[in-house]
């Protein structure tokens, strides 16, 4: 019963083969179990889920239910939730209970999903493995000398442990794409913009966006519905017409044009990772795409650009953590700057402080037009490409990441090297547009991901072509075996 | 490009940041390494382009301009670490 999708559960609480009380009270009691080892989650809300989970039965008695009523859910802990811990992964926000919910939060909740817990992650949202949460490393169900990827690492560790049903995520550089395929699961980055940022702990502002990590295509589009949407308290919310991302999941792919980005598909990428894609287009094709190359000729400029907008954005967004109105504040400070000073360096870790001395070095007096100012240049050319190369093809094909989960601290000793594990994601947020990674492949016991990406508002567009390649292959159903 | 510790501290002061001396050299490494990455940027030509700063090139919405918040003033200092009468307390900026 827990490996089953949102909406197989939603259909089982509606026949009432199960009551929401009893699938909440199963996967409290998987968690109890596996938490312990895999780290998946920061805090559970035991008592709150079970209450939620028996309002729900009501309403879905009453015959008030959507797809989400009962159904239980895992928050990333970068989402404020209302009376509830919310850390962002960080020491700084150890005692940080929300005062108030996040929108994604709030439309999920008047949904009818019951919040299980709150999901570890890279602190702040800053890395690629979940190695720089203060609360500790997650471990990768597949095999728990791997890293379950990040930031979203948590979230996507719960999906893929069968310790919810569906969890939600944020992506800035991949932190949902890179998780989801080291975890043999689907995750979905929206249009910037589409989804609201209202109580998401911010991050890097013009590249932050929240979205799903899901055993299905089909469980993305239903999220997507209950959190897409205009929303008046983030001032860059998108006013794009509502629509219902399940709506086109059964259109055939007859005539779909599939672009391959040459520079993707190159010596530096694994292999057998390159056969397992070209097997995964041949299934495409099968279903009436078509295939031909595209150029992206300035995405080996995207990380270096990234490395420049996110820390920027972030040492702006971090200055508020300064021990005086909530978080961490240091011991008897002798004065303001003492406070400041010993609380965030107390409060931060190493990659968070690298971060934001990149960025205040970058946003520093003389530098902003080498750095910030260049990196917006680079932007506008990497969104070029891709307006360019969607004049030929509806969606770009290629992997998520160069290889499958790596060990714990194989990447941590230097940072360039973790950055450069998002190069085929990164490019995406810096042009704002929407993008999917769905399991196409398994490669020595790991799950392999592969990444779709379409033009601004295609998010049903691309799960179409996600649902239709998950009706014709059984990847996502493949189930790590946790003990 | 290469920073020195000297820089590297400024930064960190700039940022309100405390590095410990004896972790200043691996702090300045790493640093300078990301920079060094970065700059390839500048491997392009850019001056004909014009910086984007928001992917559909948006502007910010505005709303009339009314009161919609509520006072919650004791709810919010409730997770404050030092308050008194409302006010959050801060060690003595003026003598």
């Amino acid at each position: 019963m827990l490996s089953k999708t949102v909406a197989e559960l939603s259909a089982a609480l509606d026949r009432k083969d199960v009551s929401s009380v009893e699938l909440t009270q199963a996967y409290l009691d998987r968690i109890e179990k596996l938490n312990p080892d895999l780290n998946a989650y920061i805090t559970v809300c035991k008592e709150q889920a079970l209450k939620q989970a028996a309002e729900a039965d009501k309403q879905r008695a009453a015959g008030n239910g959507t797809p989400f009523t009962g159904i239980p859910i895992a928050h990333k802990d970068i989402f404020c939730t209302r009376d509830v811990l919310t850390t962002c992964g960080s020491r700084m926000l150890h005692n940080f209970v929300s005062p108030y919910d996040a929108s994604v939060v709030e439309r999920l909740q008047q949904a009818g999903a019951v919040t299980l817990g709150k999901t570890n992650m890279d602190e702040f949202a800053m890395g690629s493995s979940n190695e720089t949460s203060y609360y500790g490393p997650v471990r990768n169900p597949w095999d728990s000398s791997r890293v379950p990827g990040g930031s979203s690492g948590g979230s996507a560790a719960a999906v893929a442990a069968d310790m919810c049903a569906i969890a939600t995520g944020t992506d800035t550089g991949g932190s949902i794409r890179q998780p989801a395929s080291f975890c043999g699961i689907t995750g979905l980055k929206p249009t910037y913009g589409r989804v609201s940022r209202f109580g998401m702990i911010a991050f890097a502002s013009s590249l932050d966006q929240a979205g799903p990590l899901s055993k299905s295509a089909e469980d993305a589009a239903l999220m997507m519905n209950a959190i897409a949407g205009l929303d008046s308290r983030d001032s860059t919310s998108l006013d794009h017409p509502a629509e219902d991302f399940t709506a086109h999941l059964q259109q055939s792919l007859k005539g779909l044009r599939i672009g391959l980005p040459r520079d993707h598909f190159t010596a530096d990428l694994n292999p057998a990772v390159q056969t397992i894609l070209q097997d995964a287009i041949k299934v495409l094709e099968s279903l009436g795409a078509s295939v031909t190359e595209v150029d992206l000729p300035h995405n080996h400029l995207s990380v270096p650009a990234y490395y420049v907008v996110a820390p920027a954005e972030a040492s702006a967004n971090l200055s508020r953590y300064d021990g005086v109105r909530f978080g961490h504040r240091a011991e008897n400070p002798v004065n303001l700057e003492d406070l400041y000073k010993r609380s965030r360096s107390e409060g931060f870790g190493d990659e968070v402080k690298r971060r934001i001395m990149v960025g205040t070095y970058a946003l520093s007096a003389g530098y902003y037009d080498a750095y910030y100012k260049k990196a917006q240049k680079i932007r506008r050319l990497i969104k070029q490409d891709f307006d360019e190369a969607f004049k030929s093809v509806d969606v770009i094909l290629g992997p998520t990441s160069p290889h499958t989960a790596f060990k714990l601290g194989e990447k941590n000793a230097d940072p360039v090297t973790m950055y450069l594990e998002d190069i085929y994601t990164i490019a995406v947020n810096l042009a704002g547009i929407p993008g999917m990674s769905l399991p196409a492949g398994m490669l020595q016991g790991l799950p392999i991901g592969m990444q779709l990406v379409g033009p601004a508002f295609s998010e049903a567009r691309l799960l179409n072509v996600a649902h239709q390649f998950q009706l014709n292959t059984d990847w996502h159903q493949r189930r790590p075996e946790v003990k | 490009m290469a920073l020195d510790n000297t820089d590297v501290e400024k930064i960190a002061h700039l940022a309100r940041l405390q590095i410990k001396q004896p972790d200043i050299d691996e702090v300045t490494s790493r640093i300078s390494n990301i920079l060094t990455m970065i700059d390839q940027m500048q491997s392009i030509d850019t001056s004909a382009v014009t910086p984007m700063a928001h992917p559909f090139d948006a502007t910010q919405r505005l709303r009339p301009d009314q009161v919609t918040e509520t006072n919650q003033r004791d709810r919010l200092q409730q997770i404050a670490p030092a308050t008194e009468n409302g006010l959050y307390l801060v060690p003595k900026v003026i003598e």
